[in-house]
């Protein structure tokens, strides 16, 4: 009986939504031919990237431009991967992002969760100290760190990368968007009054009921991850670099072969191109998602 | 719509009924019905888990933030009034004010301020309403609109790197792409790398190429948002497509646009990937003018290339300030426009 007279309200509101969708222009042939050609401009310079890596140097700097595919794709890769480290570089790359990821995950889950549902003294001091922090740039901490990190003999260890990554307020808040809505209070208190701690909570309630969140925060934390640059050229070497930083010694070589650096652009943009086909969907959904509650 | 105001009221509303109140003892004791003796270890176990695992998951986030990013930024001030050289970190003497006093006279300075600020603008005005109109056209009903969408966001999980790697091979004088295309139309080839506004436009072209898909989703969620009968009404007091989009699309969204124009203003204040790729070997210079040195780019230079971390860090600090700055402005721009309405 409460359910449903709890249900029915939310049904109502989702059914107009759904009305007013249903209301919506169809698009015409004008929006599909814009659309079409900003999909192109979206496109065209990767695609043109796989171009431009299977010719040689010497076709790229011939005018006109090639706009096929030639024979010396995996001559260029192969180039690149040596060349660049790239092996090395996919690797820490991997080790980087991945740990950030979890890590962030996790703790912005639990801080979320304690800023969504719990309550504790200063916990709206502390939301907004979060929210405002978000406007700190990188920048600012920078020279700290690497005198830190030097006086720690960490320059150029993987760690140095990871430490100052490993939460961000941003996904803080966005959990904290998200389970205000996703968890129903209720829940934690029948859990409560079932006697069950707060690590059995977050382990039984929590976690199940953010699990889409923890996933898009995931996935947004590794582009992220993955993508920094600032930070990972100030603290690494050629020697042991992330993907970008490998990239950027390739683009800076004295003698660059032109193709060889777009094999190189291709194979550090690959990794997230296929998670992008696999997720797109979950990654489209949770920008769109953080933005509409934060 | 109101999304933003209740993330705001939110805060606000829990630490007013933080203090006094003890609802998980009240809870508790109703819960359990009786059994449990108020003394107990249990109880007072669970009391004490419930004081406690608040402040125990929040710890983390405050304590690995704060380590990283505000003790830092609190130090980078420090070191900003010091000499501290990169080829002898160990000794730092007072400096008082003397990096920023440097900074003020130093031309380079007001150049890479001046590039920051018009490479900010074209890049993030048209990227902007570009991102607008796109929204627009995403929010009628296509067919397959995810797969536009996954579509528009592909260079968003393009690197820096990889992005301007390509650009400026896209953008090189002798066979480029562009130049090549320009031709076709009967226009000189343009040195993108040396010229002034030229390379400025190149760099620019590649922040409004990986984020315009991005802020269009943005605005797409919340033009999702507004209310059908909006619409409706509009529709029957005679509006036509553009002037629903005028007076009902866009009033609507103005919450959204003030965030993204933010987040944008921050992103430009903080350019630093795509000029350093784009110039090359003379990369932190931004170009062997100058032209496209961004104070990101500078900082980078004078701390890590020439060598002075003092200096880095007041440029750093100054940084924030114009941010400060910017934002202030912002918000009295939006006051001013709400006002006014």
């Amino acid at each position: 009986m409460t359910t449903t007279e709890a249900t029915l309200p939310r049904e109502a509101g989702r059914r107009r939504g759904r009305m007013g969708a249903g209301k919506q222009l169809h698009a015409g042939p004008v929006t599909y031919l814009v659309l079409t050609v900003f999909a192109l401009v979206s496109l065209a310079p990767l695609v043109w990237t796989a171009i431009a890596a299977s010719r040689t140097d010497r076709r790229l700097a011939q005018t006109p431009p090639p706009l096929w595919f030639g024979g010396n794709l995996f001559k260029n890769l192969e180039a690149a991967w040596d060349q660049a480290g790239l092996g090395t570089a996919m690797l820490n790359s991997v080790i980087v992002a991945g740990t950030i990821t979890v890590s962030t995950v996790l703790f912005s889950t639990l801080a979320g969760f304690a800023f969504a549902k719990l309550r504790f003294r200063f916990s709206g001091v502390l939301l907004l100290l979060t929210i405002g922090t978000m406007m700190i740039p990188p920048q600012l901490a920078v020279v700290p760190l690497y005198l830190w990190m030097s006086d720690l003999g960490w320059s150029n260890q993987l760690q140095t990368v990871i430490l100052p990554s490993l939460v961000t307020a941003f996904g803080t808040f966005f959990m904290r968007q998200y389970l205000v809505q996703a968890l129903p209070t209720e829940l934690i208190e029948a859990a409560r009054v079932d006697g069950a701690s707060s690590l059995r909570i977050v382990w039984h309630v929590v976690f199940p009921a953010a699990r889409p969140a923890m996933a898009v925060l995931g996935l947004l934390t590794f582009v992220f991850a993955w993508n920094d640059f600032l930070w990972p050229i100030i603290a690494l070497t050629q020697q042991n670099p992330t993907v970008q930083v490998a990239l950027n010694s390739l683009g800076t070589g004295y003698v660059p072969d032109q193709a060889v650096i777009m094999a190189g652009a291709l194979l550090g943009t690959l990794p997230l191109l296929v998670a992008f086909l696999l997720f797109g969907k979950q990654i489209v959904g949770g920008i769109m998602q953080g933005a509409i509650k934060g | 719509m109101s999304s933003s105001k209740q993330a705001l009221a939110h805060p606000a509303s829990s630490a007013e009924a933080a203090p006094g109140t003890t609802p998980g003892a009240a809870r508790g004791a109703r819960g359990r019905g009786g059994p449990a003796a108020p003394d107990s270890w249990r109880s007072r176990l669970y009391r004490w888990d419930m004081k406690a695992s608040p402040y125990a998951f929040v710890a983390p986030f405050f304590v690995l933030f704060g380590a990283f990013s505000l003790v830092p930024l609190l130090y980078t001030a420090w070191y900003s009034l010091h000499d501290v050289q990169l080829s002898a970190l160990d000794h730092q003497t007072w400096a008082g004010l003397d990096n920023y006093k440097n900074l003020l006279s130093s031309d380079f300075f007001w150049n890479a301020l001046r590039n920051t600020l018009s490479i900010g603008v074209i890049s993030t005005v048209p990227q902007l309403l570009a991102a607008l109109g796109l929204a627009h056209l995403l929010n009628y009903r296509l067919r397959g609109s995810t797969a536009w969408r996954v579509v528009m966001l592909t260079p968003y999980a393009t690197s820096v790197a990889a992005a301007t790697l390509v650009f400026t091979l896209l953008y090189s004088w002798d066979g480029g792409m562009v130049n090549w295309v320009l031709h076709f139309f009967g226009v000189d080839p343009v040195n993108w790398r040396e010229s002034d506004w030229g390379s400025q436009f190149a760099v620019s072209s590649i922040v409004i190429w990986r984020w315009t898909g991005y802020n269009a989703l943005i605005y797409l969620a919340a033009m999702q948002a507004i209310p059908a009968d909006l619409y409706e009404s509009a529709a029957i007091d005679g509006a036509n497509r553009w002037q629903q989009f005028r007076h009902v699309t866009i009033p609507q969204l103005r919450p959204t646009i003030l965030f993204t124009v933010v987040v944008s203003t921050i992103g430009a204040t903080q350019l630093f990937g795509e000029p350093l790729l784009f110039g090359g070997v003379s990369g932190s210079k931004g170009g062997s003018e100058h032209q496209y040195q961004t104070l990101g780019l500078y900082m980078y230079d004078q701390g890590w290339i020439i060598g002075n971390l003092g200096k880095a860090s007041a440029i750093a600090w100054s940084m924030f300030l114009i941010l400060l700055i910017v934002a202030a402005v912002n918000l009295l721009l939006t006051r001013r426009l709400r006002k006014s309405q």
